[in-house]
């Protein structure tokens, strides 16, 4: 049997309080590229779907753990309940909104198609009715030498990420732990310009989606251990379509071996804005701004296309270490980029 | 480590269990309050098994702590699909749930291990859509593996439970 291992549990009503929390245990000191996963003491759970296994495997073994599932805010709605700063207002949802919510909320579906296709696309019915948009904001890197059991780990040799004294099982040559970025809704969500509101005991603040993840697999996120984001920003949707594309070896279950979103702002069929946004193809989670340059102007007309795509495909670093192979997996990117610019062409 | 007091309303009961705070729903329903339909699987969140609802929406259980749950959610197992005393007339037998009966009459259990987290999945997609397509059927089963059916015979079983609703 997997049992979780023994935590001190807390369920703070309000943001505040788990923020308070998190400075009383000293979150913003603790740092997994030092320590290894298993020596952070204090964390968050959300929807608890990607954090429990992980906990049950040991990757994780918090002695205190803050459940958010009573302190976040859970609503969908236009405009948001508070001012964005400098930010125009379209959606905001709360990031304690499960999968399933935002998967079936209408203004979702009808204005960011892309994130409705990535949170549906997410794991099963269950793990939908559970997970939550801020803890698939935060959701852990994932590798085939990481996501194993502990006895698997103790036979065969731990990794960078659980233990800083080992090589990258990946790469043993890497400086940095090469675990991939596996959350189907950041690349929809970079390619729709969100944002998320994070929250610290220090106060809040607003940061764009695209500056939240770094290339590293152990500390892949910029914000800190005592930050909690509590609300995703969309901005308007006028004139934007979007969608998402995710290769994964099941139809159900699976993260995905790769991930890519793609959204444009047509103004009488010319392309005035657009983002095209990958995952599973590295540490974090990439914006390809060679292909924005290269389908603003355009009808989305094939050329156009096969620029944006090749573009994907420069970029796109897949490793060995998830499902699926590196070639097929770098293959997919300028199919998958081309299909998704392409089905948004205006009829 | 002690254990808590945890107030659970289970299959319309309420119960107050003293369980360890790490250890998950299905670790509480099994081994405090013996209601043992309910399967241990993967436990990691990969098979379904331990799929239960909560206020009539499909949870997995091994993913689940007690003590993140709403105070008043009412968790419903497999063994709060029958109810007791209405089955024939006259009689104090009980009387299973339509997707009980069609999962028995057309195969859909083999080996039976996926059985109960099937069926409650099952029961929560009945629950809000009375006549569904295949597709919606394989949809709303998609977070239950079988290793032994092929699910043919499960898709025809909900197929039969819905008409006989």
């Amino acid at each position: 049997m997997l049992r979780l291992p023994r935590f001190q549990l807390h369920t703070p009503a309000t943001v505040e309080d788990a923020a308070l929390l998190l400075r009383e245990h000293h979150a913003a000191e603790q740092d997994g590229a030092k320590t290894g996963t298993p020596g952070i003491t204090v964390m968050l759970v959300a929807g608890g779907t990607d954090l429990y296994p992980n906990m049950k495997r040991r990757q994780f073994t918090p002695s205190t753990l803050i459940a958010l599932g009573r302190a976040l805010p859970r609503g969908i709605q236009n405009g948001g309940l508070r001012p964005a700063g400098p930010l125009p207002l379209g959606v905001t949802i709360g990031a304690g909104a499960t999968l399933a919510a935002v998967a079936s909320d209408t203004r979702v579906l009808s204005g960011y198609r892309a994130l409705a296709e990535s949170a549906i696309a997410i794991s099963t019915p269950q793990l939908r009715n559970m997970g939550t948009i801020g803890g698939n904001l935060c959701l852990d890197t994932r590798c085939n030498w990481y996501d194993q059991s502990l006895f698997w780990r103790m036979a065969e040799g731990m990794c960078m990420k659980t233990d800083p004294s080992v090589v990258c099982r990946v790469a043993p040559s890497s400086p940095r732990c090469l675990a991939v970025a596996s959350a189907d809704m950041v690349p929809a969500l970079l390619a729709l310009g969100a944002s998320a509101r994070v929250v610290n005991s220090e106060g809040e603040r607003v940061i764009a989606l695209a500056d939240m993840y770094r290339d590293d697999g152990i500390s892949h996120l910029t914000i800190g251990r005592d930050d909690i984001v509590t609300e995703v920003i969309l901005p308007p949707a006028d004139g934007w379509r979007s969608t998402y594309l995710k290769l994964r070896d099941r139809g159900s279950f699976d993260f995905p071996i790769v991930g890519v979103a793609a959204a444009v702002r047509l103004d009488g069929g010319i392309v005035r804005e657009a983002r095209l946004a990958m995952t599973a193809v590295g540490s974090r989670p990439m914006l390809v701004a060679a292909a924005a340059a290269a389908l603003i102007g355009s009808r989305l007309e094939d050329d156009a296309i096969a620029a944006a795509a090749a573009a994907a495909h420069k970029i796109a670093r897949p490793m060995d270490n998830t499902s699926g192979t590196i070639a097929q997996r770098k293959k997919t990117v300028p199919v998958f980029a081309t299909r998704a610019l392409a089905s948004l062409r205006e009829n | 480590m002690t254990k808590e007091l945890l107030q659970l309303r289970v299959n319309g009961e309420s119960h107050t269990v003293a369980a360890e705070p790490h250890h998950t729903l299905l670790e509480v329903l099994r081994e405090e309050l013996q209601l043992t339909g309910t399967k241990h699987g993967c436990e990691l969140g990969e098979c379904g098994a331990c799929t239960v609802l909560v206020d009539g929406v499909p949870v997995l259980s091994c993913l689940t702590l007690p003590a993140q749950l709403d105070d008043r959610a009412e968790v419903t197992t497999v063994e709060g699909l029958a109810r007791a005393g209405e089955g024939a007339p006259g009689s104090d037998a009980t009387m299973l749930h339509p997707l009980q009966t069609a999962f028995a009459e057309e195969g859909a259990a083999q080996c039976g291990y996926c059985t109960p987290g099937m069926l409650m999945a099952a029961k929560a997609l009945l629950d809000t859509n009375p006549r569904p397509s295949r597709d919606e059927i394989a949809h709303a089963i998609s977070g239950n593996l079988c290793r032994c059916t092929g699910y043919t015979a499960i898709y025809e079983a909900i197929e039969k439970a819905a008409q006989a609703r």
